[in-house]
């Protein structure tokens, strides 16, 4: 054997490790991951297509039964929240409003609290605690409703009375939440842009309510109203999509509701988010 | 073995062709193979099945809820699974379904709202429209006096009624029960049989007009004296075993099972 002259070369480790397999394990969990994520897409994105056809075609159909379940839904997500979403509202315009305002007037930039409350208040913060508010009190009980009418046979009883399921279970929530998350974000807005302007007042910022109600009123454009309008209505849809589609999808064992209604969560909120990030571009773009 | 009462010369109300039952969670595994079946109007049926022998799934089958993996189903005439949304929405709609177990009724809402629902939904008329004909279907089970109360609030026996008052509401001309008689105290098994016989002699209540009946049983016994035809699912296979007087004469081993305690 020879032996190898001159400076031995130090082999180098990552190559070497790059090389390596992978561990079958690992491959596998992160093949199901995948998956998993690929089918609850098709699945949720097949149920949504359905739901909008639904909606489309036979919003009129036995509306003696199906509107008052609407105003049912927007009652229960939206009327039964309004004293929560005031509290929110409230802590909201304390907490950040009325913050923001005194440290903008402190460092002398006083003239940006209309453009600061529109970006934070209007076009963010409002819409998204309003639809996690929503997702917290009315998707979860989403989930586990339709999870137990689905393992009670009841869906199959709808079916066999020739009732079409998402007519009768799912579109009276999608238009209800949807419907309920907007007006529960314009009160959420009100409340926060009031109450904020109440903790400058109480600081003794010199600022008049007329400076402060014409600055916001000055920042904002009419792109802010429709894109809230329809950023709360995509809210909306999203959370009584996802969280009919897992009470619905397939039938749960009473031990597999929590999972879902957990899965349901995530996934709604994973949702809203990037339907958010949708929105900020299109805020750019314009 | 041909039923007893069958008529060439009527189309048959519901067919079963050659079809293999699969359950709605395991389609790959077929519950009953081959199943070959006819129920014309008039038809009163009783198939004897032991636990986890199809019978659900045989009754869900027929009534177009689920698909067979093979063969082929007619419901009056069409397959359902080729049919648009509306006639197939017609279609189930001739046929009422009681389910077992309580009947899969909405447990949210009282007698009333459960038996006024198909009839609400479907004719999209107010409440007060329905009142008269729900008092009337309500009446014939016996449930006036159960009206306003709260369906999950019911024990098992008088939901099975008020899932019989829901499925006959529409006024159908099938109707199918998923082991109506499991678990019921004489008396209320005499009701059952009674009102049964009343419904496929031609009651009142649907202007006269027998209705086709096929009920599933894991106990033939107090069906012998009533339907008139009989059936069994035994060991993934249909048999059709023919009228009363063969009920008595068959020499079928499984039958025996059945007949005797």
């Amino acid at each position: 054997m020879e032996k190898e002259s001159g400076k031995p070369s130090l082999p180098s480790l990552l190559p070497g490790v790059m090389n390596l397999p992978l561990p079958q394990s690992y491959l596998d969990f992160v093949g199901r991951l995948l998956l998993r994520f690929l089918q609850t897409v098709q699945g949720v994105g097949a149920f949504a297509l359905i739901t909008l056809g639904v909606t489309c075609t036979k919003f009129n159909d036995s509306w003696r039964v199906i509107h008052p379940l609407i105003r049912a839904q927007v009652d229960r997500a939206g009327v039964r929240l309004l004293p929560g979403v005031a509290f929110l509202g409230l802590a909201l315009g304390l907490v950040i409003v009325g913050q923001t305002v005194s440290m903008l007037n402190k460092f002398g930039a006083g003239q940006y609290a209309g453009t600061v409350m529109v970006t934070v208040v209007i076009r963010e913060l409002g819409p998204l605690v309003a639809a996690l508010l929503v997702l917290a009190r009315v998707g979860t009980a989403i989930v586990i409703e339709l999870g137990l009418s689905r393992a009670q046979g009841e869906v199959e009883a709808l079916e066999a009375l020739g009732i079409d399921p998402v007519h009768y279970l799912v579109m009276p929530r999608v238009i209800g939440l949807a419907a309920a998350i907007f007006s529960l974000t314009v009160y959420l807005i009100i409340v926060a842009l009031l109450s904020g302007y109440l903790f400058v007042f109480v600081q003794n910022v010199p600022l008049t309510p007329a400076d402060y109600f014409g600055q916001i009123a000055r920042a904002l454009g009419w792109q802010d109203f429709a894109l809230l309008g329809l950023k709360t209505l995509v809210f909306g849809a999203t959370i009584a999509v996802v969280t009919c589609y897992h009470g619905l999808a397939q039938r749960l064992r009473l031990e597999e509701v929590s999972d879902a209604t957990t899965r349901a969560v995530a996934q709604s909120v994973a949702g809203c988010v990037l339907a958010d990030a949708l929105f900020i571009l299109v805020y750019i773009v314009m | 073995m041909a039923a007893p009462t069958e008529n060439p010369s009527v189309p048959p109300l519901i067919e079963l062709v050659d079809a293999d039952i699969v359950s709605a969670q395991n389609q790959d595994m077929p519950l009953v193979e081959r199943v070959s079946w006819r129920l014309h109007p008039g038809d009163y049926w009783a198939v004897g099945g032991l636990q986890w022998s199809g019978k659900s799934d045989w009754l869900t089958t027929v009534a177009g809820l689920q698909q067979p993996a093979a063969g082929r189903h007619l419901l009056f005439g069409e397959d359902p699974a080729h049919l648009p949304q509306p006639e197939l929405v017609a279609a189930r709609l001739r046929v009422g379904l009681v389910f077992e177990n309580g009947g899969r009724l909405f447990t949210q809402m009282t007698v009333e709202e459960n038996v006024a629902l198909p009839l609400r939904y479907h004719r999209n008329c107010p409440a007060e429209e329905t009142r008269e004909t729900v008092a009337s279907v309500l009446e014939l089970t016996g449930l006036a006096e159960l009206a306003p109360q709260i369906a999950g609030q019911l024990n098992r026996s008088w939901r099975l009624r008020v899932a019989l008052a829901r499925a006959l509401v529409l006024k159908p001309e099938v109707l199918l029960l998923d082991n109506p008689l499991a678990g019921l105290d004489p008396r209320q098994t005499r009701w059952w049989l009674d009102t049964l016989d009343a419904l496929n002699a031609g009651h009142a209540w649907l202007e006269g007009r027998p209705l086709a009946l096929a009920a599933t049983t894991d106990d033939l016994r107090p069906w012998s004296a009533r339907a008139r035809q009989f059936a069994l699912l035994q060991g993934r296979r249909w048999m059709e075993l023919g009228g009363r007087a063969e009920l008595t004469t068959s020499g079928e081993l499984a039958l025996r099972e059945f007949l005797t305690a």
